[in-house]
């Protein structure tokens, strides 16, 4: 995946996560808790679903790294670099 | 045997009222809706299918979640959450109570359940099992659904109630026991406002539609509106339904103070236990129960209008209930008896509550709901005042009867005067 794909999957988790935000707007260099109510349970649906669809382990000490999108798809692009 | 003051006799601060109601069944979604069904032989029995088990039918409920709940909370809760916030929210809507100044630390949550947990539990096996069963897939979420107090808790947790919540476990006998622990904590004065009733999600599990199966004891039918049939000699078992009804309760004293609508008082109830089998009944303890929910209320057989059996629709158990009905009301000519499962199936946690609601609107309209799809009526399901198929017409309804049973042989009785 490439980044503009890492993106794009995070968007579809989090619009299941937060059904009701509108997500179109979202700034990518400003953090997620800034812009939608997530709460810590949201954040370990982000890892669990990456779990689940991409087999991305987040390991807890991490999880800073997901704070907004623009930290989340550079954290992530290594790891999801062989993902189709 | 204690003997009990009259219900009357009693201070107004130990007189529970019933001041408001909020109930989502297969066949309604208010009581006004309901009622018109169960005026109107209106099943909301449907066909269903269920992940392993396949194919059967179910009473399923249509309420609106996103009235009271965001998209996020009912995808985070479970769908007993989902229905007890519904039934809250509209109960305190239906009671006038002005919300907004309400003390919320002085109203206390009692939420009937059978069971709670196996519907969460169910899903993500089934989904770890789509992971070769890799148990870090499993969902953190799963505690907060799981523990047995989530229905209450999620009541709370929409209304910002900070008073104590709970749920009672008490298998197909827990609407009534809802009600009376929401009762018994007014009296001693726990809460000031009792949100009590009962809750079911059952249908979202296969394992209850499984385990009735296994038990010969879940009902079939080619037209799903004709599935649930108690009393009928050619029913075949239970129908699973889910639903729920949660009242507000508060002293009679504190009803009057803001002119509330009530309507009505719990004058009697009782709870025991059979104490002889995991599953089939033992009509002594029933008709037991009942007499002591009489005695509490200071009330004769003969002055109950109407009595809400359990039945479900099998074998056994129907001819057991019947024969406990029988033994107390008898010899009463003017008590009348029907069954609400027939409309809508078997609600679980949420029957004792929901099943009473139906028969609390004849204070109103002073009419007698019947129990539906007797065709032919088995002879040891005979008892006299059975009203079926049509509804009948009384003169004045003052007083309702409303019986709740239970596997591990728990029963439970409440009474209900008009005001």
């Amino acid at each position: 995946m490439v980044p503009a794909e890492i993106r794009t999957a995070i968007i579809d988790i989090l619009a299941d996560i937060a059904p009701d935000e509108d997500l179109s707007n979202l700034n990518d260099d400003q953090s997620f808790r800034d812009q939608m109510e997530l709460d810590s349970m949201d954040f370990l649906d982000i890892v669990m679903e990456l779990r689940k669809r991409y087999r991305v382990q987040v390991p807890e000490e991490d999880y800073v790294q997901l704070e907004s999108m623009a930290s989340t798809v550079t954290y992530l692009t290594p790891k999801m670099v062989a993902v189709a | 045997m204690p003997q009990f003051p009259k219900p009357e006799d009693l201070p107004d601060d130990q007189r529970i009222v019933i001041t408001g109601l909020g109930l989502t069944a297969p066949n309604g979604n208010s009581l006004k809706e309901f009622r018109d069904s169960l005026l109107n032989g209106r099943s909301g029995i449907q066909d269903y299918e269920i992940r392993y088990f396949g194919k059967t039918v179910a009473g399923i409920c249509d309420f609106e979640v996103k009235r009271h709940q965001s998209r996020r909370d009912a995808r985070r809760g479970t769908r007993a959450g989902s229905v007890g916030i519904y039934c809250a929210r509209e109960a305190v809507a239906n009671s006038g109570l002005d919300w907004d100044n309400i003390d919320t630390s002085r109203v206390g949550i009692y939420v009937g359940i059978t069971e709670h947990g196996n519907v969460e539990t169910e899903s993500e096996i089934y989904e770890i099992s789509k992971f070769d069963y890799d148990t870090s897939v499993w969902t953190h979420h799963h505690n907060p659904r799981t523990v047995a107090n989530n229905p209450a808790g999620e009541i709370a947790l929409n209304m910002s109630i900070t008073g104590p919540h709970y749920t009672i476990g008490a298998a197909c006998a827990a609407g009534n026991a809802g009600l009376i622990q929401g009762l018994q904590m007014l009296r001693l004065k726990e809460c000031d406002i009792a949100i009590a009733g009962g809750v079911s999600e059952s249908i979202h599990t296969f394992g209850i539609f499984a385990g009735f199966n296994s038990q010969g004891a879940l009902a079939s039918h080619e037209d799903p509106t004709k599935a649930s049939r108690p009393f009928d000699v050619n029913r075949n078992g239970i129908v699973v339904a889910e639903g729920g009804c949660l009242y507000t309760l508060e002293r009679l004293s504190d009803a009057k103070a803001r002119s509330a609508n009530i309507i009505g008082e719990i004058v009697g109830y009782a709870m025991n236990t059979d104490a002889t089998d995991f599953v089939l009944p033992n009509p002594t303890r029933q008709a037991q129960c009942i007499r002591m929910a009489l005695d509490r209320a200071c009330i004769n057989a003969e002055d109950i209008d109407i009595v809400s059996t359990h039945a479900t629709g099998t074998g056994m158990g129907d001819v057991l209930e019947c024969e406990a009905v029988r033994d107390v009301f008898g010899e009463c000519n003017n008590t009348f008896i029907n069954n609400t499962k027939s409309f809508i199936g078997h609600t679980m946690g949420a029957a004792g509550a929901i099943e009473l609601a139906g028969n609390l609107a004849s204070f109103d309209d002073n009419t007698v709901h019947p129990s539906i799809n007797v065709d032919e009526l088995d002879p040891q399901c005979a008892i006299d005042g059975l009203v079926i198929n049509e509804a009948r017409e009384l003169d004045r309804v003052n007083y309702v009867f409303n019986n709740s049973f239970g596997m591990l042989g728990i029963n439970s009785a409440v009474v209900i005067k008009r005001m």
